[in-house]
């Protein structure tokens, strides 16, 4: 085993950790913000906009999120490249990076797998909680704000740490379209040094242990919040 | 209206696809099988198991569980052709280049079969006991009870987390695109730079996929709807 590599890369191998965490958090943020109207609409929206839900989640989990990024990457880019009107505008600095479509992907990817899971969480809360809470007076958006989003939330909480482990086991894919995560970092480490397993074995132990720390974090998360179980 | 550029023959990448789809699907189908076979193992070590293949199967299924597939991909693929190639080199066989498809083949079902022993272990878990146990004062040995009693009442608990893997393992083979040069998307990615149509060609690829998971999805329901036959009320 040869490591002597290590000092060099280790401050570049820094930035790789937390461009991983930036693309979870983001990727999570962003696809969570997409999920909740993509489930609301599938349990109570009108028909035409639950098809439409049902839809774009049968498209984000029917194919490969690889395919989706290099959608996004290759051919969007390429699209918005033709334009010079886009490639002069203030955006291009952000449209030019491989950053903005990994978030961009992770996030529609991420919207199209939890939003089939809120759906089945808005689906779980009690019908007597929501009814009591219209009897109180409650108009339908705060019904959703205090009753049904925290408790559908509470329901998931456990799928959705199962859910953070998976697109932390994503991001990897990132480094395909240029972006030095921690497994672009690996690469570069692999193509400067020849190094076969060295680097490799770094990476599975350094995803290893963002692994144990979510599952940490949403250990606690759970305890925290009060259920009756 | 259809694109010549996807058309079959000596102007299209049509049967070039055509193959892609042909070595996406036969590498997702071997590699689904070794996954089977080595879920039923790990299952088995992990629940029956003394405490050396408890403790593997253990390691086994968080490592596999844990790391990014890609990752994986990359480790296997290195260590398995290398490894191969050492143990040639004791027999006095000269190194050998490892066949593409059949790497992906071994890789995908390893990380598979991870998989596959979590669902086979779970779903073994929930066969109730009792019968477990009549078949065992029937006087039946170990490999009898489980051919005739724990298989076949395992089978419909097992098969949600089976279909769902299936899914899965044709999703992940899009992942050898970055090792290998066999199947549809590494044909897309070079088809794409070749006539810089990236697009086209990353449209029509994510079409085929989700062609292939629609079918498969309705299939796996008229298997599940024939397994769950059995199971009052939940069908």
């Amino acid at each position: 085993m040869n490591w002597s590599w290590f000092p060099e890369y280790f401050p570049l191998l820094l930035q790789g950790i937390w461009l991983t965490i930036q693309l979870l958090v983001l990727s999570m943020v962003f696809g969570l913000i997409i999920a909740v109207p993509v489930g609301l609409v599938q349990v109570t929206g009108p028909r035409w906009l639950g098809a439409i839900a049902r839809g774009y989640c049968t498209l984000m989990r029917g194919t490969p999120l690889l395919v989706q990024l290099w959608l996004l990457y290759f051919g969007l880019g390429s699209v918005f490249a033709s334009y010079p009107e886009i490639r002069q505008s203030v955006f291009w600095p952000v449209l030019r990076e491989g950053y903005f479509y990994a978030v961009l992907a992770f996030s529609l990817n991420e919207g199209g797998y939890a939003g089939e899971i809120m759906r089945g969480a808005f689906l779980s809360v009690p019908k007597g909680e929501l009814e009591s809470a219209r009897a109180f007076g409650m108009s339908p958006w705060r019904v959703l704000r205090r009753i049904w989003l925290p408790r559908a939330f509470r329901n998931v909480l456990p799928t959705l740490a199962g859910e953070t482990v998976l697109m932390l086991k994503a991001t990897p894919l990132a480094a395909t379209v240029t972006v030095l995560d921690i497994f672009g970092v690996i690469l570069r480490v692999r193509q400067n040094t020849y190094l076969t397993y060295e680097p490799l074995l770094l990476a599975a132990a350094l995803y290893m242990v963002i692994t144990l720390v979510i599952t940490q974090m949403f250990a606690r998360i759970e305890s925290r919040v009060p259920s009756r179980r | 209206m259809f694109p010549e550029i996807l058309s079959f023959g000596e102007k299209g990448f049509g049967d070039e696809l055509l193959r892609g789809t042909q070595y996406t699907l036969l590498i997702s189908a071997f590699a689904y099988l070794l996954g089977v076979a080595l879920g039923l193992l790990g299952a088995s070590a992990k629940l029956y198991g003394g405490p050396m293949s408890r403790g593997i199967g253990g390691i086994y299924t968080s490592i596999v569980r844990s790391v990014p597939e890609l990752v994986l991909i990359l480790i296997l693929y290195f260590a398995g052709t290398r490894g191969l190639n050492t143990l040639l080199g004791f027999i006095g066989v000269g190194p050998v280049e490892v066949n593409a498809t059949l790497a992906a083949i071994v890789v995908l079902g390893v990380v598979q079969g991870a998989y596959h022993t979590e669902v086979f272990r779970a779903a073994i878990l929930a066969v109730p006991p009792g019968q477990i146990e009549a078949g065992r004062a029937f006087g039946m040995g170990r490999l009898l009870i489980f051919r005739r009693i724990i298989g076949p009442a395992m089978l419909p608990n097992a098969i949600p987390g089976l279909s769902n893997l299936w899914l899965i393992v044709i999703k992940d083979t899009a992942l050898v695109a970055v090792v290998g040069n066999v199947e549809l998307l590494s044909i897309t990615a070079s088809a794409a730079a070749f006539t810089k149509k990236y697009m086209l060609f990353y449209l029509a690829t994510a079409l085929i996929y989700l062609t292939i998971t629609l079918v498969s999805s309705y299939l796996i329901g008229l298997v599940e709807r024939r397994y769950r036959r059995g199971q009052a009320g939940l069908a």
